[in-house]
């Protein structure tokens, strides 16, 4: 008996590798190896148009010598860059998460035309970003863009405000355009997560007089809160890559840089394929941290319930 | 405790109306019981009474008050909901205490009711618990510890016995029964199992189509039922129905006769049928018979009986157990 179910059990694992196995082979060749490849750059000193390369070992990361340091962790660009992507991260995760719950509760009661703005709300989600940057690139226009204009005629504001350009404002507005973009991708898997709720305890919370804020807070939240720390991954890990829309709408100025940005600029605009590649290395730490600290997190707390 | 009234009560979805008209008088303290067939608006009125839909037309009172405008938690019931309806993140503990937590009742009151609730239910060992880590039978007896603690002049059960395997449903019903009993509160009970509403009730309400049928004690709707529909629900297996003229009776438009009510004999009787099929029982055994024009009858007879298919047999009705029904199928006077 014994005997047969382990060969049972051996038969099903060759069958999941071979299931696995084109999985794999594609993975590797589109992630393992450029990620190998960039590490391994990271430890030289490659230039763009330049065949030659020697190791410096970790000079691209961090170097002290007599009088100066040198390297990525001393450039407080990157330190700036660093700073920016989280503070936008934590801020447009935030709004979002905010946001789409409130959509979420909003399109999960019944009203007429439902699915008529269900199916609108998704519109900023299937614009590519590069589209959609651009369009509110021009919109927030000091001199052509239509939101000025409005705010001018509401009298709202006295005059033209460079929303991109000036330093004071650019991350706002960067962290304002993520959010149009990107709530309905949350409220949707929100929306998803919501219409799974059992109803009829909301039902037995009416016969307990339970007041629809207290429901909210003890009973939906809870339930949905496994699926919604899922999205909150999900879009944390896409904002701490951001690179898209911050280098369109700002175009890579110094005030918005993030890492992704810090990267590309080492690589294609200085064409240090070095530093370039250690920025990316750094890049795909911070990453992988999150993760692997997120996943621990959530395991624990499935592993109490 | 409570009684409850309604009067002319009509529901509509949109312009879709699935009450119409619903008289009822609930005295204080009866176990009164909604039987009918699925979909015939059972769970509606149980809801109406609850305040979980919105009254169209007509007035609903409980305790001598117009509640129609109350919110559910305002009107003193207490519900108990076919999917059991518990709080899945919650323990136990939290799923009966947490109205009344919110509700601001100090904490030793709370804990104390939770606790007799418990005792009472026999969820004492188990009131740190999840309900999925709990038997259906156990959820159950959660939901109803959450309505018991309430302390509601009036309880309101939807099939709260349909999810459960036949063992459990016997002794589950006579909880229930033992319940009622000791709390005293007036019990609206909705099924659409007639053996449950034969063995719980004090009073029956039988239900078809949106309108009540009939109202009256187990026994009266048994010997007693007003229409074709009522004696054609109440009792199992069902009363045999047979159009007056194919046997010669112009008094009415259609007899019937419960299986209980035919007398077999191998000899003599005033009809004849072949035995088609026998149902064995142990305590009884239900013979289907082929009476010719006069359809297909059903006898019961007590005991274990050594009739088989292809039998011929002759039947008799017991006399004054005979129903008689005019043409829009009312009963008529005996
Ligand atoms: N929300 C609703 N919208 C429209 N029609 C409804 C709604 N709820 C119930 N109905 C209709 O009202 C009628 C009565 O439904 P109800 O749930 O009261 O039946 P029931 O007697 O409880 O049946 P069952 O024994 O199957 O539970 C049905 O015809 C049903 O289709
Ligand atoms: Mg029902």
């Amino acid at each position: 008996m014994a005997a047969a179910q382990s060969e049972l059990t051996r038969a099903r694992a060759r069958s999941a590798w071979l299931f696995l196995a084109p999985m794999l082979v594609v993975l590797a060749l589109t992630a393992a190896w450029p990620l190998a490849r960039t590490i391994f750059f990271s430890f030289t000193d490659d230039k763009l148009g330049d065949a030659s390369y020697h190791f410096v070992g970790f000079d691209n990361y961090f170097v002290q010598g007599d009088g100066y340091t040198d390297g990525i962790l001393a450039d407080p660009l990157w330190l700036s860059a660093v700073w920016h992507t989280v503070w936008f991260a934590v801020v447009s995760v935030a709004l979002e998460t905010a946001l789409g719950l409130v959509v979420a509760l909003v399109l999960n009661s019944d009203f007429r035309g439902r699915a008529l703005v269900r199916t609108a709300i998704l519109v900023p989600w299937a614009i590519p970003t590069v589209v959609s940057s651009k369009m509110w690139a021009w919109m927030l226009n000091d001199q052509l863009g239509i939101v000025n204009d409005m705010l001018q005629r509401a009298h709202l504001i006295s005059g033209p405000v460079a929303w991109t350009a000036n330093p004071s404002v650019s991350m706002i507005s960067v962290i304002f355009v993520d959010v149009w973009k990107t709530t309905p991708f949350m409220a949707l898997m929100i929306l998803a997560a919501l219409q799974l709720l059992p109803t009829d305890c909301y039902e037995a919370g009416r016969i307990d007089g339970v007041s629809p804020v207290k429901m909210f807070f003890k009973v939906t939240l809870p339930l949905i809160w496994p699926a919604l720390i899922v999205a909150i991954v999900f879009r944390a890990l896409d904002a701490l890559r951001v690179f898209d829309l911050i280098y369109l709408l700002t175009s890579g100025s110094n005030d918005t840089i993030s890492m992704s940005v810090y990267a590309q600029q080492q690589l294609v605009q200085f064409q240090k394929v070095g530093v370039g590649s250690a920025a990316s290395t750094l890049l795909f730490i911070v990453l992988a941290i999150f993760t692997a600290g997120t996943l621990l997190l959530t395991r624990s707390k499935n592993a109490e319930a | 405790m409570a009684n409850v009234q309604l009067r002319g009560i009509r529901k509509a979805y949109g312009s879709f109306e699935t009450i119409h008209g619903v008289d009822l008088d609930i005295v204080d303290r009866d176990f009164v019981v909604l039987v009918g067939p699925s979909g015939c608006g059972k769970s509606t009125i149980l809801r109406l009474i609850a305040g979980l839909e919105d009254i169209t037309a007509g007035d609903m009172f409980i305790d001598g008050k117009r509640v129609n405008a109350d919110p559910p938690s305002k009107r003193g019931i207490a519900m108990v909901f076919q999917s059991y309806a518990l709080y899945p993140h919650m323990s136990v503990r939290d799923n009966i205490s947490f109205g009344l937590d919110l509700a601001k009742v100090p904490k030793e009151r709370i804990a104390a009711k939770v606790a007799e609730a418990a005792r009472q239910l026999e969820l004492t060992p188990l009131l740190d618990r999840l309900p999925r880590q709990l038997s259906g039978g156990q959820r159950q007896r959660v939901a109803i510890g959450r309505a018991i603690v309430r302390d509601p002049k009036v309880f309101l059960f939807d099939e709260p016995l349909s999810n459960l395997d036949a063992g459990l449903r016997v002794q589950t019903r006579l909880e229930l029964a033992k319940l009622h009993r000791d709390m005293k509160a007036t019990t609206v009970y909705v099924t659409h199992d007639q053996v449950e509403a034969m063995t719980l009730a004090d009073r029956i309400v039988v239900i078809n189509a949106g309108q009540i049928e009939q109202i009256g004690t187990p026994m009266e709707l048994y010997n007693r039922p007003a229409n074709l529909f009522v004696a054609g629900f109440i009792g199992s297996p069902r009363m045999n129905f047979i159009e007056a003229a194919r046997i010669g009776e112009t008094s009415c438009a259609t007899i019937g006769v419960r299986p209980e009510h035919i007398n077999v004999s191998a000899e003599s009787g005033r009809w004849q049928g072949t035995v088609i099929h026998a149902e064995h029982l142990g305590a009884d055994t239900n013979l289907y018979l082929d009476c010719g024009d006069k359809g297909l009858l059903t006898v019961r007879l007590f005991g274990e009986q050594r009739y088989g298919t292809g039998d011929v047999l002759h039947l008799s009705p017991v006399e004054d157990a005979v129903h008689r029904f005019n043409a829009e199928g009312r009963a008529i006077g005996r």
